[in-house]
């Protein structure tokens, strides 16, 4: 089997607040394939922007423990500088909010000519203008050679975000991490945006790292998921396995928020309740305080995850074999 | 912007009426005042004998025609005063100034980078310092140590007083020396401004570095400070080409007030340094009571400010693309 380019192990992030540590991130393993296409999915705050985060070292005030490991570059606890030199360059990072996530006084020629001479100082300018012109025209930005002296707020947000995947792939990394990328933009502009980025990791041998809390996103666009739920993975299965058939509660429970096309409901359902607080987390499986299907020995100790037919779930009920029970 | 003029001259004319105190003593003398043919004279002669009403009107009337009156120390035009003097403390102050912001916005990057950290303390400490000593004291201070003590320093006043001043080109010295090619008189003019721009722009240090550090904190939350530093950017490029252009921009409006801050700074610093400017004119013409001359002072401080408020918001359009294009 190929080694994987991008490999967490056992991922801890913690934040120290007022409110005494808050987990944030209790232990991830994920391995990411050269060129395949990876979604995490999970609910808002359940860990998925601080677990990705922390694999570039972008946390500087939390505390990080475990592995992350770029072939064969350790990450957690290096040096700036090889930091730096993986960043940017082997792995890349696309954020949820394209208004934000460009400078609003640079023209986006400059910004990207900032990114491309990070980690190719040698290009000169005249270099860095044709390389960007080309990069804007890879994500299909029309009339790129003027939109290059635009500034952010010229742009649509479906645009910016153009411009943010232009820029994180000018220095032709190997993982790509999109942090909900289409959260921000208009449904119309969503399905191109998602459309780019499939284009873009075939042509370029991308791995593609795509973080959502929009099961619908993930159908069509990832091979693997992993739901995340309080900072943990609770299950890993193939995309087509998880629609099918889902494991864990929770992942069932997301399933069900789907609006779906034979249902023509109005009103989307939610999963009762809220996620746990990460500075205040209840002793057993974190979800059981919301799970329709949880058991009394739910609340006594966290499961972790288990081999179950193709996928991994962590669920006391599911690999304990007492599913049909419960269901019954 | 003339009607903002015309209203302070109203106000500081009325004000300068209304407070008690015999401008008399100045015109005359002390010792002519028992003599009331002496009296009668010079207050026809400066029209004193009319209503104030009539008075004001009379000023307003000459005001629109560029005339300020004439002052009773000097006796002379004091548009004319104002002119001649005009330059050397344009000359202060504009060092000061942009002394005064490039080290402040230095200061306010290393405090922003290094915050809570040894660097930031001191950075603060040293704004403090500006922002809270009294020009006073602090040029005394200056000057005992750096001129009287270590003599490294010349003492008070634009040039050495035995020098001859250049010929007048723009009125500042640094830049007329140059033009007649004496570098030696360039040399003493730089000399004698370091200590008297140093007391004046240490405020300008205090207020710049500590707004640059607060809004340099701000935008380091940003989202795009983060993205720059997940592309691999260094650090001193996010800082000095990302966060530091936005950071600048809240910084442009606070110049035009650190100007106001300046100029009533100037009127301090001019009087220890001995400095023939626009400062040192307006304390003896308060301390006489020399009405056109205080007006005189007042207008022209506050043309500064409104023009610097004007420069700072074009200085700001210019440099924010959003409001540039729209
Ligand atoms: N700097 C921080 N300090 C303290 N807590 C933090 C910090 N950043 C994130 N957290 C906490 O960590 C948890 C996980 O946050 P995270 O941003 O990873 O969620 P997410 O899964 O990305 O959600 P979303 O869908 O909203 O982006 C949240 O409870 C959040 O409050
Ligand atoms: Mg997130």
């Amino acid at each position: 089997m190929a080694e994987p380019v991008l490999s967490l192990r056992d991922l801890r992030v913690t934040f120290p607040t007022p409110a005494g540590p808050a987990r944030a991130v209790r232990g991830i393993d994920l391995d990411v394939m050269a060129g395949e296409s990876v979604a995490v999915v999970g609910e808002s705050g359940s860990g998925k922007s601080v677990t990705m985060l922390a694999t570039l070292g972008l946390l500087p005030k939390a505390e990080v423990s475990g592995s992350v490991r770029y072939n064969d570059t350790e990450l957690v606890g290096a040096d700036v500088d090889t930091l730096r030199s993986v960043r940017g360059r082997r792995i890349s990072m696309v954020f949820q909010d394209p208004m934000t996530s460009l400078n609003p006084v640079l023209t986006i020629g400059k910004q990207m000519a900032l990114v491309m001479k990070a980690h190719q100082p040698e290009l000169s300018k005249k270099d860095c203008r044709s390389k960007a012109v080309d990069l804007l025209h890879q994500v299909a930005i029309p009339q790129a050679a003027r939109r290059i002296d635009a500034y952010p707020h010229e742009l649509s947000g479906g645009m910016r975000q153009r411009v943010m995947i232009a820029m994180s792939i000018a220095n032709d990394p190997e993982v790509l991490i999109a942090d909900e990328p289409t959260t921000a933009l208009d449904v119309t502009v969503q399905a191109q945006i998602m459309e780019l980025l499939q284009t873009l990791r075939v042509e370029k041998n991308l791995a593609l790292v795509l973080i959502t809390h929009d099961l619908g996103v993930v159908a069509g666009s990832a091979d693997r998921v992993a739901v995340m739920y309080a900072g943990r993975i609770v299950e890993r299965s193939p995309v087509r396995d998880l629609f099918a058939d889902p494991q864990h509660p929770y992942s069932r429970a997301l399933l069900e928020c789907l609006p779906r096309l034979d249902q023509k409901q109005e009103v989307v359902s939610s999963i009762g309740g809220t996620p746990p607080n990460p500075a205040d987390l209840p002793t057993g499986c974190p979800f059981a305080p919301r799970c329709p299907m949880a058991l009394p020995s739910c609340t006594q100790a966290e499961p972790t995850l288990v081999r179950f037919r193709t996928s991994e779930v962590a669920c006391n009920i599911v690999s304990g074999g007492d599913r049909a029970e419960a269901q019954a | 912007m003339p009607f903002l003029l015309f209203g302070i001259a109203s106000i500081v004319f009325l004000v300068s009426r209304l407070t008690p105190g015999d401008p008399l003593v100045t015109i005359v003398g002390e010792r002519n005042l028992n003599n009331p043919e002496i009296v009668a004279a010079a207050k026809a002669r400066w029209g004193l004998d009319q209503s104030v009403l009539t008075q004001y009107g009379h000023y307003m009337k000459n005001l629109l025609h560029g005339d300020m009156g004439t002052s009773f120390t000097t006796r002379e035009p004091v548009v004319h005063d104002l002119w001649l003097r005009l330059p050397a403390t344009l000359e202060l102050t504009i060092y000061a100034l942009f002394g005064g912001v490039i080290v402040g916005v230095t200061l306010g990057v290393l405090a922003a980078r290094h915050r809570n950290k040894f660097i930031d303390h001191i950075a603060r400490f040293f704004a403090l310092m500006g922002s809270s000593l009294p020009a006073f004291w602090a040029g005394l201070l200056l000057l005992y140590v750096f001129y009287a003590r270590l003599g490294w320093l010349p003492g008070p006043g634009r040039i050495d007083p035995r020098g001859v001043a250049p010929d007048k080109v723009t009125g500042f010295y640094t830049v007329d020396s140059l033009l007649q090619g004496d570098f030696a008189l360039f040399k003493d003019s730089v000399m004698h401004l370091i200590l008297p721009a140093t007391v004046l722009g240490w405020g300008v240090v205090g207020i710049v570095s500590r707004l640059v550090r607060a809004s340099l904190l701000d935008e380091f939350s940003m989202d795009y400070v983060r993205v720059g530093r997940a592309m691999g950017l260094r650090e001193r490029t996010v800082v000095n080409q990302h966060a530091l252009r936005n950071a600048l921009l809240p910084t442009i409006t606070i110049v035009a007030f650190t100007f106001a801050f300046l100029l009533t700074g100037a009127v301090l610093t001019e009087t220890v340094f001995s400095w023939p400017g626009v400062g040192s004119y307006a304390v003896d013409a308060s301390r006489n009571l020399d009405y056109p001359a205080i007006i005189g002072v007042t207008l022209l401080g506050g043309t500064a400010f409104l023009l610097t408020n004007l420069f700072s918001d074009i200085a700001y359009a210019f440099a924010d693309p959003r409001i540039r294009l729209s």
